[in-house]
């Protein structure tokens, strides 16, 4: 790069992790073209399906958004006994299972739920939480807390001097500095929380009411596994492709640049913030809103968390072993693509959001199955697909951490001579390890709950937690589920938390 | 290989012991996820063939029984399965046009409402479609009734759930060309579609809906696996859809004769003792010790509605297009 000078790092891991990528989301996609027979193009039906999708997509990215940044900004503001526990439980939803989430959130707003019962005691009418309306409160459900913790970050970004200077100087917070911030990062919030609920499928049916929710990955999945035309698929999953190009690139014009510069990493001290129970009233919200569902899933699977059949603990226990090498996976993979930088590199960051869970799966199912067993493989290839799928999150909050790192001391590192793993070991890894912590976590705790490519792979011996749930409920054993669903939960959560942790071991907050 | 002598002994061994290993026929049979696991009809399955074959018994779960399908699909001519396991009659004619199947050459006496004739697929077990409901709620007496009320059902999608489909078709085979018009009127009790049985199942369990689709079977698993008798099916004056599912030899197979064995063991009592309580289904020839109890309990519907194959097959898109217009007003 001409521009700004970068200390030299060996340019082959991030080429490896680009192709890796390419190949799990594009590669698997023209696997599945390849076999495809090519038929007619897209149905009326189809569009519908676009149409919905899109819509639904957008509602629940403005809403999740839009009601975090209120949510971070308390967060940022306040300091209480318990704020940091808080902040990782505020995380739990997002890595939740769907079907587990789902029936969490209907034990509040469900027909028996505390909400309607709460309306009947006022002799309301009780309301229905199947529609376009169910479907956003439950993406909100899903991604406001990602929206938080990403807005969080960038608040947390904003060095402690701007504050000061700005209190010296009795200059607008607001305008000078947290907007600026806002700017740089909320389109790519938004942008996430749009391809997340692009590919949306379970939820949109299930709290949709019918097929009028019906969505493109639906449609894929009617392709594939109701009418077995896989070029129908194929084409599908091309437009998912299309409009997350489209998204990316209007997110990216309208991403404004970080002003901030350096700072010396102090804990902020705010003059500017009074109005305290305005703060406290919308993080009490907020967690009302996330927790009083996970409180839900926790009370049903607590009663039988002992009498679970063995093989949930092994499989608990697979999963571990699974999250652990796809985090691990992922955040070499985050670090060289971060340290490479670049339009490209902003792509590939997003390109899994956009992929098709069905597709890779069935794509990496055609790749593999000529030379081995699909089961044989199923942890390893779960592993690969799972460390690519969290790397959007990953990147989202590392490379703009990598990217500061270069900018404020790239010169300096040069004029030391300082270049390859001692640049590395003593200047970028203890600078970013904050977002690498929280990197890891939530690759490992996304990994936990996946139920996309195990499904297609495993045979009874590579059984995953998730797996095992479902297998739970497929044989009436919602009670055992409801447990492993538990389990899960709290696995998930634990390992996030440790590597978060992690990340901020010796930091202030 | 086993020639190498000079091997440290414990080495030669481990070699003999994978040479023995490799002797021993391996027969895979492909089947759905829930056939498989430790509560499904695998584990007693397998061991009681593996007494009488001298093979190993490979069981390959994928999905439900549209995966199954697909799987099959996706693997085609060089596939490993030797059998394949938990299709159903409306998959049954997709499966054939893969022309990977050979005539199962079974003569069984089968204990089906139906008569059956299939050369290619054997079935192993059956069951009825119906509503499961609370047994203090009123029963509801036929579609129509159901259509006709306000009580709040909750069903699976059709493209993604085989008991969706199984519905689909049992309002098709019941309705014929009235069928939309039904749509139209049952959409007002349909809280939602759920992608699959669980999360229907699990939704109705949690009270968020006063009936769900699912088999007359079901009130049996909470009364025996569970002493609960607050579950009963409804029975509806049109009749029942049938679910038959059926297992299939590979045309390809490497092991004709033991697929042939497994495919006559699949109607003896060994393995059709099993199905009862572990598949939650009516097992295709009733067990010399007939029917667990309980069983007797259920739900015997008078008519019971079946498409055929071809029929469900060609009917299918048109029944799909109606389903998805009626409920998407």
């Amino acid at each position: 790069m001409a521009h700004s000078a970068v200390p030299v790092t060996s340019r082959w891991p991030g080429v490896a992790a680009a192709a890796l990528v390419l190949v799990l989301t594009l590669g698997t996609l023209g696997a599945v073209a390849w076999r495809a027979e090519w038929g007619g193009g897209l149905a009326a039906a189809d569009w519908a399906a676009i149409r919905f999708t899109v819509l639904q997509a957008l509602l629940s990215a403005f809403f999740s958004v839009v009601l975090a940044i209120p949510v971070a900004r308390a967060l940022a503001r306040r300091r209480f006994r318990g704020r940091s526990l808080l902040i990782t439980l505020l995380g739990a939803p997002f890595l939740l299972p769907v079907i587990v989430a789902v029936l969490g959130l209907l034990a509040i707003f469900g027909r028996g739920g505390i909400v309607n019962e709460g309306l009947e005691w006022l002799g309301l009418e009780p309301i229905s939480i199947f529609g376009l309306h169910g479907v956003v409160l439950a993406h909100v459900f899903f991604n406001m807390p990602l929206a938080v913790r990403f807005i969080l970050q960038g608040w947390l970004s904003i060095p402690a001097e701007r504050f000061r200077l700005a209190a010296s100087l009795n200059a607008p917070v607001g305008r000078l500095l947290e907007w600026p911030m806002l700017r740089a990062v909320v389109p790519s919030t938004f942008l996430v929380i749009f391809l997340i609920c692009l590919t949306s499928f379970a939820v949109a049916l299930t709290m949709g009411g019918g097929p009028r929710a019906t969505t493109i990955e639906l449609a894929i999945y009617q392709a594939v596994r109701f009418d077995f035309d896989l070029g129908r698929a194929a084409l599908l999953a091309c437009i998912q492709f299309g409009l997350c190009v489209v998204a990316a690139v209007l997110a990216w014009r309208v991403t404004g640049n970080d002003p901030m510069g350096s700072g010396m990493d102090r804990v902020v001290q705010r003059w500017d913030v009074a109005r305290w129970g305005a703060d406290y009233a919308i993080i009490i919200c907020a967690a009302l809103f996330l927790l009083l569902p996970l409180a839900m899933i926790i009370l049903r699977g607590l009663p039988g968390i002992f009498d679970m059949p063995g093989t949930i603990w092994v499989a608990a226990l697979r999963s571990v072993f699974v999250a652990l090498g796809s985090s691990a996976l992922c955040v070499v993979m985050c670090l060289a693509l971060a340290l490479r930088g670049g339009a490209m590199v902003s792509v590939i960051g997003v390109m899994p959001l956009a992929a098709s869970g069905l597709v890779v799966g069935t794509g990496a199912f055609l790749l593999v199955f000529p030379f081995t067993r699909p089961s044989d493989v199923a942890l390893f290839v779960t592993m690969l697909v799972n460390a690519t799928l969290a790397l959007p999150f990953a990147l989202r909050s590392v490379a703009p951490a990598v990217g500061q790192v270069q900018a404020d001391y790239g010169r300096l590192a040069m004029s030391l001579n300082l270049s390859g793993w001692s640049w590395m070991r003593l200047v970028v890894l203890p600078r970013v390890r904050r977002p690498l912590g929280f990197a890891a976590g939530l690759a490992a705790a996304l990994s936990m709950g996946d139920l996309g490519v195990i499904a297609l792979f495993a045979g009874q011996s590579e059984e995953t937690l998730p797996l095992a749930m479902y297998r739970l409920m497929g044989a009436y054993r919602m009670d055992a589920a409801a447990s492993a669903a538990l389990l899960l939960v709290a696995l998930s959560l634990a390992l996030f938390w440790i590597c978060d942790r992690g990340g901020r071991a010796d930091a202030d907050m | 290989m086993r020639n190498t002598t000079y091997l440290p002994a414990v080495a030669g061994l481990a070699l003999c012991a994978t040479g023995a290993m490799a002797e021993t026929p391996v027969l895979q049979v492909m089947t759905y996820d829930s056939f498989v696991t430790e509560w499904g009809p695998g584990p007693a399955v397998e061991a009681a063939f593996e007494a009488e074959c001298a093979c190993d018994l490979q069981f390959v779960g994928t999905g439900d029984g549209a995966a199954l399908l697909a799987r099959l699909q996706l693997e085609g001519p060089r596939t490993d399965a030797d059998v394949v396991l938990g299709l159903d009659t409306n998959l049954t004619a997709a499966a054939r046009e893969t022309g990977l199947f050979a005539p199962h050459g079974v003569d069984a006496d089968l204990d089906l409402p139906i008569a059956w004739t299939d050369a290619e697929f054997l079935p192993f077990d059956w069951g009825y479609f119906a509503f499961v409901a609370n047994a203090d709620a009123t029963p509801v007496t036929s579609l129509q009734a159901l259509a006709d009320s306000d009580v709040k059902i909750v069903i699976q999608d059709p493209r993604s759930s085989t008991p969706g489909l199984g519905l689909l078709m049992w309002v098709q085979a019941a309705y014929g060309d009235e069928a939309p018009a039904l749509w139209a009127e049952l959409a007002d009790n349909i809280i939602t579609v759920t992608p699959g049985w669980s999360e229907a199942y699990g939704m109705f369990l949690e009270g968020e809906a006063d009936a769900v689709l699912s088999y007359t079977t079901s009130p049996a698993y909470h009364l025996i696996a569970e002493e609960d008798d607050s579950k009963v099916a409804w029975g509806f004056d049109e009749g029942h859809y049938m679910q038959v599912e059926v297992a299939g030899k590979v045309a390809g197979t490497d092991q004709p004769e033991l697929a042939d064995q497994f495919m006559a063991f699949m109607v003896s009592d060994a393995f059709q003792s099993v199905i009862p309580t572990t598949n939650w289904m009516y097992p295709a020839v009733t067990p010399a010790g007939g029917l667990p109890d309980g069983f007797e309990t259920l739900l015997t519907p008078e008519t019971s509605l079946l498409l055929s194959p071809e029929d469900a097959a060609a009917k299918r898109d048109a029944a799909l297009d109606a389903w998805r217009t009626a409920l998407s007003q």
